[in-house]
């Protein structure tokens, strides 16, 4: 469990983090979401000791990342992927950390088979990696010590969709054996498929967190629905006598309205649909309203 | 994927049953990184190389002159490969860390940043030490083959006294740029640094001693190179000696590597 309590860090005028507080539950997969520069790093970078707080602390299971001995094997830390020395093999790179937290080298065999970097690939040097191996590489390095909490800096950078899929897998099957991760990403669509929870920060403060289910209830143009029906026409006037307000949308309809009321309007009226689904745009929507200052203000 | 199974936890995490990492584990660690690259192996090798050049180069010369030359003649000759590369080395032990920005996963791994930076420190020591073991060897043989192929008698003339002011000399060029190292946290800052230091500035310190009389008088205290050279020319140490060299370390050795330390210890490592 990772609790963050209060944290605050300014950098001379500025605060780049602004009294954020926020809990990670063991057993589930925390989105850390935001725009570039609106303090994810600086948060996570605050989590495990690499800067101090102006304000406020962060405890993983309830000790500061600095009082955990050997935290390596209780805490796994991806902060950059490109982080490491490019003229060290992959391989090497594993080894180091493995010998720093006292682990017998099959444990890397073991992590690189996981993340499925072949031998050949291990014995290349870093500088030879694309961005996608030295995530790969990054999450065996975060992985090695068997960790329990798993601290991520978007780890789905530069993977293939194949690699995002992989990771999403990796990391649900963590999360339900137990474990807590917390991992950040400034794209939405990433961390909606992964996440169980979602803490959205704008210019270094929480604007909104929860599920998706909660975080949806409470954006802006909710509450409508996306309708393709074999003869849109019938039901748009089933629907508009109804009372409900009705547009046309590429092939189809949007509808002013739930999901469940257009079903049953096409129910009754014995309409075939080809396509029913919320306009989900609505949590991209939240997404870029919560975030930027400056559309808030050209929304008001 | 058992592989990465979490165990079963609550909500605290259990480090009763998890010791620190030990010292010894992480001075092996950072020895290991010194030669895990090409570019630190063939810094090591060519230290090595270079030191058996100049002393090569040093045999031929004086077997087809027909010198007489003795065996501190030759180490005294390594002041010009292991003398320069060692402080680079000592150098790189450090900001190779920053440059490559490796600091953040040693950091993340040993959050004990006084330990890690004494690990290094260590490291620098020790390699400090095997340059000289090899240096005394390397200057052996030369000294042997002397006696074999020129007409000169042989002399052995390396005291324990001697010895030990050479390992003292090399252990503190390493350490100068460690503490050059640590004050800049940039490699090619901190290497021009001491190239300024060592080739520079003892020359500006020379000139200023002649021409200014009051300068002439503080000068052994300032310069610590110069506070050095009764280390390698032969001549010891006498007291007021060791204090110029302890006096001159204080302002080139021990305050950069304070201010440094202490820099690296409060550093935000990005």
């Amino acid at each position: 469990m990772i609790t963050v309590e209060g944290l605050t860090r300014k950098y001379g005028s500025f605060t780049a983090v602004d009294n954020v507080s926020f809990v990670c539950q063991p057993g589930r997969v925390t989105g850390f979401l935001g725009p570039n520069g609106a303090g994810k790093t600086t948060t996570m970078r605050i989590m495990v000791g690499l800067t101090a707080p102006t304000a406020g602390r962060v405890t993983i299971g309830g000790h500061l990342y600095q009082d955990i001995p050997n935290p390596g094997r209780h805490v796994g830390v991806l902060l950059d992927a490109s982080a490491q020395h490019a003229g060290r093999t992959g391989r090497e790179i594993l080894e180091l950390g493995a010998r720093t937290m006292g682990l017998d080298n099959s444990r890397v065999d073991a992590m690189l088979e996981l993340v499925s970097l072949t031998p050949a690939e291990s014995k290349r040097r870093l500088r030879n990696y694309s961005l996608g191996m030295k995530q790969r590489l990054g999450i065996a390095h975060a992985l090695l010590g068997d960790p329990s909490v798993l601290i991520l800096d978007e780890p789905a950078n530069g993977l293939d969709p194949a690699g995002i899929r992989w990771m999403r897998g990796l990391l649900k099957g963590y999360a339900e054996r137990g474990g807590t991760v917390l991992l950040s990403s400034h794209l939405l669509n990433e961390v909606e498929l992964i996440a169980d929870e979602m803490i959205l920060i704008g210019h270094g403060k929480i604007v909104a967190q929860g599920d998706k289910k909660s975080l949806l209830a409470g954006a802006a143009g909710s509450g409508s629905t996306f309708v393709t029906a074999l003869d849109n026409q019938a039901l748009a006037d089933a629907l508009t006598a109804k009372g409900f307000v009705v547009a046309g949308a590429g092939d189809g309809l949007r509808v002013e309205t739930e999901p469940v009321e257009v079903g049953r309007t096409a129910a009754e009226k014995a309409i075939v649909l080809t396509d029913l689904r919320a306009a989900d745009g609505g949590l991209e929507d939240l997404f870029l309203e919560l975030t930027s200052d400056t559309q808030r203000e050209g929304l008001a | 994927m058992s592989a990465t199974a979490a165990p079963g936890l609550g909500h605290a995490l259990d480090i009763s049953s998890t010791s620190p990492t030990p010292f010894s584990r992480l001075v092996r660690v950072e020895l290991r990184k010194t030669w895990d690259t090409r570019a630190g192996l063939w810094l090591l090798v060519c230290t090595a190389l270079l030191t058996a050049a100049v002393m090569v180069i040093q045999l031929a010369v004086v077997v087809v002159q027909d010198l007489q030359v003795s065996y501190n003649d030759f180490l005294t000759s390594t002041n010009f490969s292991i003398g320069l590369l060692l402080p680079i080395i000592g150098i790189l032990l450090l900001t190779s860390e920053w440059g490559q920005r490796t600091a953040m996963v040693t950091f993340s791994l040993e959050p004990r940043r006084p330990h890690v930076i004494a690990a290094k420190f260590v490291v620098g020591i020790g390699l400090a030490v095997a340059a000289v073991v090899i240096a005394l060897g390397l200057a052996a043989i030369c000294n042997a083959l002397y006696g074999a192929l020129g007409d000169q008698p042989v002399v052995w003339d390396q005291s324990v006294e001697q010895t030990a002011y050479f390992v003292l000399l090399q252990v503190v060029g390493m350490l100068t740029g460690f503490a050059f190292a640590a004050l800049l946290l940039n490699s090619p800052a901190a290497i021009v640094l001491y190239m300024v230091y060592s080739f520079v500035l003892p020359g500006l310190f020379a000139l200023g001693a002649a021409l200014i009389g009051w300068f002439e008088t503080i000068q052994p205290w300032i310069d610590f190179n110069y506070a050095q050279s009764g280390l390698f020319d032969g001549s010891g140490m006498s007291g007021s000696e060791w204090a110029h060299f302890a006096v001159s370390g204080v302002i080139w050795l021990v305050v950069p590597l304070t201010i440094g330390i202490v820099r690296v210890l409060r550093a935000e490592v990005k």
